[in-house]
Order: structure tokens, then sequence, then C-alpha cells
């Protein structure tokens, strides 16, 4: 039993990550009706960024547990500026385009994020330096740790905020409605352009944050790493439905565990025919059942055709 | 019709000047291969391939084979060695096979169409497996200096040669090295599914088991990955004394961080891919402790290991990863086997190459009937105060 929580503790860590990941997938999505490709690779930058500034703060002696806080501090801003200029340079122009032309590009931009990345930050694996204190706690028979716990309650906290945002505040009107239909949203006053700007950059101050978060927990960093990262965080947005904000939260947390309890059960469910590096296909196995009987995701509504 | 007609008189230029230009392209190439030429018909021009992932999270020690193989073709320059009455002039072509099989492929059907002179190369068993039989087929020699899955050289490939013990003696030394210096009863297993990783991974299942240890779990990750918190509980509830894993340091590193954070205490046994200064980077506090194994003397003990530790430190201005010395041996040997023969031609320089007995720099190079080199020994090393310290080296028998 305290094996199994354990796993399910190693799902939470994960798919907290992958939630905040697949927020910006599904922001994105719900809004302009583009998948950005190019959000893994701002998480890279976001965790390759803090990397940088905590190798500089870590001489100035402060606590630890500060200097990763600057790191993220310095990080969130760099991928905002990050994310802006992707949806001017990249998307903005070809908003009135053909789907397939944002996607090429969104592909393009993804490509040479991560070339640009390992131009300026070389081929080798970063390593996060013994900041945060790695002695873990036992729990009902588990470990886990102080930076995991961390992950998972600012996971949540950054959730919270961000359905306040888009549920109570003005800003979060103006990007419903943008979702809703954009021209008449111009038409009620509301500067789609601003909101649409807005939502890339918010999308990528949680990609930062996600981005921090995997170095830390895994230690390391790498320019390749937002490939894969992206590519579980965009199933996890269609998991739960894309386009919907509870959607991509369910699905990445469901996600998370599915993987950790594939990895840890799979050996034993199959007598040793599959092996536990089959995790991943056992993910994408749940992806496809879960599209076949429900196609709009677990809590995605029916998409009601654009105009 | 009148739309046609004018165009005429443009393609037939488009063409004449496409022949113009391809014929300058011949005559460039041409001069290539032959022997050049600054310094009258006195030199002759080697060329050998180097393929290693210069790319993805291998990339540290492609990079450093690189390193190794360009070192000695520096110093071969340097030394103005004669092949056939004629000065040799090496080169060496760095091809990035990203650690991946068919890039490896795709990279050695390159190296044969470009008519290399031999193969430096490839660092992975993965890819050096499938490259064999392109090279074997092109009949270009081939020299790994990293690859150790007994495969490559049992294929009957008389192409394929490795300066370095195989899978088989690494294993069996591992796995006695577990059972009866550390004396683990119960072990987990993990590796990489990649066909080093795997590869040692069966063999030291062999010989630990033949050695009365269980095996209580077979775990997999991929090269790929970072994330080992749930195969490593799976090994938590089996409470093993001893975690071995199968595979590369950027796989190692993180995981023996992430036992540590799981609050699992047995120690884990690496083979040579973990080896590295990098794992230390990567484990953190996590490495202390931990036990690897490396094919080869240490390089203090090679007869001139500490000067080349220096003189590659002045060069590149970085740390020996792992199989520098012996990427520098490869091309040394295939140079060597030229030199005796004085030709550059496969057909005349391989039976000089499988019955070479030449000093090296890691170890006196001979080659057995399959290419794998004689008396290979196996070094054990544990992780103390951030390096790897030597603490004893095993076989040394030939290698059959």
């Amino acid at each position: 039993m305290d094996i199994f929580i354990q796993q399910i503790i190693n799902g939470l860590v994960l798919g907290s990550i992958y939630a905040l990941v697949a927020l910006g997938y599904t922001m994105v999505y719900g809004i302009l009706g583009l998948i950005n490709f190019a959000h893994g690779e701002v998480v890279m930058i976001g965790a390759l960024t803090a990397l940088t500034a905590i190798g500089l703060l870590v001489p100035s002696g402060l606590p630890g547990p500060v200097v990763v806080l600057g790191g993220l501090l310095i990080a969130i801003p760099v991928c905002m500026t990050v994310g802006f200029t992707i949806e001017r340079i990249a998307y903005r122009p070809l908003r009135n385009a053909p789907r397939l032309a944002p996607l090429i590009t969104a592909i393009g931009v993804s490509i040479v994020l991560q070339q640009l990345a390992m131009i300026g930050w070389g081929r080798n694996y970063h390593t996060f330096p013994p900041l945060l204190p790695a002695a873990p706690h036992q729990f009902l028979g588990a470990a886990i740790t102080d930076l995991q716990i961390i992950i998972i309650a600012t996971a949540a906290a950054l959730m919270a905020a961000l359905v306040w945002l888009v549920t109570r505040t003005r800003l979060g009107r103006a990007m419903r409605a943008t979702a809703e239909n954009p021209a008449v949203a111009r038409l009620m006053g509301v500067d789609v352009d601003r909101v649409i700007s807005f939502t890339f950059v918010l999308g990528s101050a949680l990609a930062a944050v996600a981005g921090v978060m995997v170095a830390a927990n895994y230690s390391i960093a790498h320019y390749a790493m937002g490939f894969m990262l992206g590519l579980k965080a965009f199933t996890a947005a269609v998991l739960g439905g894309i386009g919907n904000l509870g959607g991509a939260m369910l699905g990445g947390l469901l996600l998370g565990i599915i993987e950790s309890l594939a990895a840890g059960y799979i050996g034993d469910l199959t007598g040793g025919f599959l092996g536990s590096h089959y995790k991943d296909v056992f993910a994408f196995f749940v992806l496809i059942l879960v599209l076949v009987f429900r196609p709009s995701g677990l809590m995605g509504e029916k998409v009601a055709e654009r105009a | 019709m009148t739309l046609i007609t004018p165009s005429r008189p443009l393609s037939a230029l488009v063409a004449l000047s496409a022949c113009l230009l391809a014929a300058c392209g011949p005559k460039e190439e041409a001069a290539v291969p032959a022997a050049t030429a600054d310094a009258g018909e006195a030199t002759i021009t080697i060329r050998l391939g180097h393929v290693a992932p210069l790319t993805g999270p291998q990339a540290h020690l492609g990079k450093d084979n690189e390193n190794g193989a360009r070192l000695a073709i520096d110093d071969l320059n340097a030394e103005k060695i004669l092949i056939g009455g004629k000065v040799a002039k090496f080169e060496l072509l760095g091809e990035d096979d990203q650690a991946d099989p068919r890039q490896g492929t795709t990279v050695a059907q390159k190296l044969a169409d470009a008519r290399v002179h031999a193969v430096i190369g490839h660092l992975n068993s993965g890819t050096t497996i499938p490259a064999s039989r392109i090279y074997h087929d092109a009949g270009i020699v081939q020299v790994s200096p990293s690859a150790t899955n007994p495969t490559y050289t049992r294929q009957g490939y008389k192409t394929a040669f490795r300066v370095f013990a195989d899978d088989v003696q690494q294993g069996s030394v591992l796995g006695s090295f577990a059972t009866s210096k550390l004396g683990a009863k119960k072990i987990a297993i993990i590796d990489d599914r990649t066909a080093y990783g795997q590869g040692l991974a069966d063999e030291f299942e062999k010989a630990a088991k033949a050695a009365g240890a269980e095996v209580v779990t077979r775990e997999y990750t991929t090269d790929k990955e970072t994330d080992f918190a749930a195969i490593l509980t799976k090994v938590k509830s089996t409470k093993p004394d001893l975690v071995f894993y199968g595979g590369m340091d950027t796989q190692a590193g993180p995981m023996a961080r992430q036992l540590k954070t799981l609050g699992i205490s047995a120690p884990m046994l690496f083979g040579d891919g973990a080896c590295t200064v990098e794992f230390h980077k990567l484990a953190g506090e996590g490495a202390e402790g931990h036990y690897c194994s490396l094919p080869g003397v240490p390089l203090d003990q090679m007869a001139g290991g500490t000067a080349f530790r220096d003189r590659y430190k002045a060069k590149y201005n970085t740390d020996i990863q792992l199989y520098a010395p012996y990427a520098y041996d490869a091309v040394r040997v295939v140079a060597e086997a030229m030199k005796q023969v004085g030709s550059t031609e496969t057909a005349k320089f391989l039976p000089a190459l499988a019955a070479l007995n030449y000093p090296g720099l890691s170890a006196q190079i001979q080659f057995d009937e399959k290419g794998d080199i004689k008396d290979g020994a196996v070094t054990l090393y544990q992780a103390k105060g951030g390096a790897w310290s030597a603490l004893e080296t095993m076989g040394g028998k030939p290698n059959n």
C-alpha cells in the first residue's frame, strides 16, 4: 500500500508540472484555435534561464530557497518576453491565414528556439545546484521532499489564481469573449490583439514556473528538454479537453498519475511482457481510449463551429 | 504558342551554364582523395571518419571521443610519419550520429560514399553494430573506442575492431564484484533498453545469478528519460541491497539523486557509461558511495596517462570525460598498421592491424581473432568526495 501511495505522490508531482504546461496550450487553443507547439521550448528557456541566473546568484551567499526564487523571478519575465515575441512574429501575421500555416510556423518556431538554446547554452546537460533540502519526509510510508510539496502546492495555487483571473476579472471576461467570437468581441470594445498577447504572456509565465520545477525536481536541464515535455503536456490538454482550463488541470494530473502507475505496475499486470519503459505507450493508449469514447476530451464541451 | 517559343533560348542558356558548372565540379572533387599536393608528390592524405553523438544527451561523451581522436591526428601530423615513402597527412571527418541507430547508419553510408580510409567509432553499441555492416560491405576498417556490446565483433566482419574490453568480460567482473566484494544477495537491475545498457545488464544478471544472488526485479527506462521516481519506487518495494543500472551517465546521475530522495539506502553499481566526470555533476550529493566499472586501467596507471590528461586539458580546456584515451589509441593503431605495410588500402593494412602488437596509451594493444582487444582489464571505482576513486583492477586474462 505504501508503494501505491508513493506512486500516487510521484504522479502528482509529475502531473502538477504537466498541468501547468498544459494550461499554456489550452489557453492559446481556446482563444485562437491554434496549437502553439513552441510552448514546450518556452518551458525549456525558463529552466535554462533560471539555472543561469541561479549560477550567478549562488556566489552571493544568499540562502538556497532565496536563490531559487531569484532564478524564478528572472525566468518569468524572460519567458513572458519570449511568449509575447513568438505571438507577435510568428502567429499574428498569420492570424487570418489557413489553419495549416500557423501550425507549420509553430513547429518552425519550436525548432528555431531549440537551436538558439543549443547555441546559447551548449549541448551539455546543466545541473541544478543542491540548494533545496533533499531529505525526504515520511508520509504514510511514502517519501516526499519539501521541494515536491512546494511543487504540488505552487501548481495548485497558480491554477486557482488562473481560474479566478479568467472567471472573475475584467480581463478574464475579455479573454472569454475573445474565445467565444473574436469579431464580436472586437465590436464590443475588446482589444483582441492585447487579449491574445496577454494570453501568450500568461501561458509563458506558467511555463517558466514549470521549467524551474522540472529543473529543480530532476536536477537537470538541457536544450532538448522541452520537446517531450511539451508533447506530454499537449497530450494532457487533449485528454482533459483542449480549450478547457479545468480539463488541462485534470488531464495533467491524470496523465502524471497514469504514467507513474503504469511504470510501477505494467510489468506485473502483463506478466513481464511489457516493461516499465512502456509507460508512455500506456499513457498514450489511455488517451486513445478516452478520445474514442469522448472525442472532445474528458471535460471538453461540444465546440461550436466558428463563423 | 507564342508563350512557349521565347523561353527556349533562355532554357538552353540555363542548361549550358549548368553544364559548365557541373564540369567544374568533378575536377575539384577528383583532387581530394588522391595524394595532394603542396609539398610536391611526397605527401599522402589519409582521411579518417569519426562518428559519435555530438548533439543530444550524450554530446559531452561524443565530443570527448572526437577530441581524443583529434589529438592523435595532431600528433601524427606533427610526427610526419612515412607511409609508402610519402609523408602522411591525416584528416578527421567528424560526424554526428545522435546516439540514434538510424542516424548511425545514415552517417556510416555517408562516410562509405566519401571513401574514407578507416572509421573511428561509433561511440554507442546501438549505433556501432548496425553501422559495422555498412563499413564491412564497403571494405572500410572500423575501430570503436567505446562500443562494448559483444555482438559488434561477433558478426564475422573482419573489418570490425575495438580497443576496449566487451560487456561479457565487464558483466562478469561486475557480477563477481557485486556478490563477493559487496556481498549483495538481492539485486535490482535497471537498464535503458539500448544495445549497450541491455547487453551489459544481461551479462551482469547472468554473472550475478551464477554467483548465487537473487535478481529481485528487472526494470526498464530509456536513454532520454529523466524521471525515474516510478521505477525506483518499484525497486524500493523489493528491498534490494544493490541496484544495478546498465546505461549512460545522463540517466545514472539523476537516478542516483532520485534514489536518495526516495530514501533507498542500497548502493548503485554502474558500467562504463556512467563512470564519468559528468555523473558527479548530475548526481550531486547523491553520487556518494556508488560503484562503477571501466574497462582498462585508470588513467594514472597508463604509461603517459597523466601527460595525456594535461595535454588534453591544455588543448580543449576541459577534463577528459571517459573514452578519449581509447579514441586516441584507435587512431594510432590504424596509422601504425598503415605505416607498417606502407599502404592505405584496406586489403593491405587490415591484416597488419589484425596482427598488430602496439604499445598504446591505454594498454598494450593486440587483437584476438574476432577483433577484440586481448587481455582487457576492468577497473572498479567508488564515488568518494565528488570523484571516482579506483578500488581495484580485475581481469586482465585473455579475452576470448
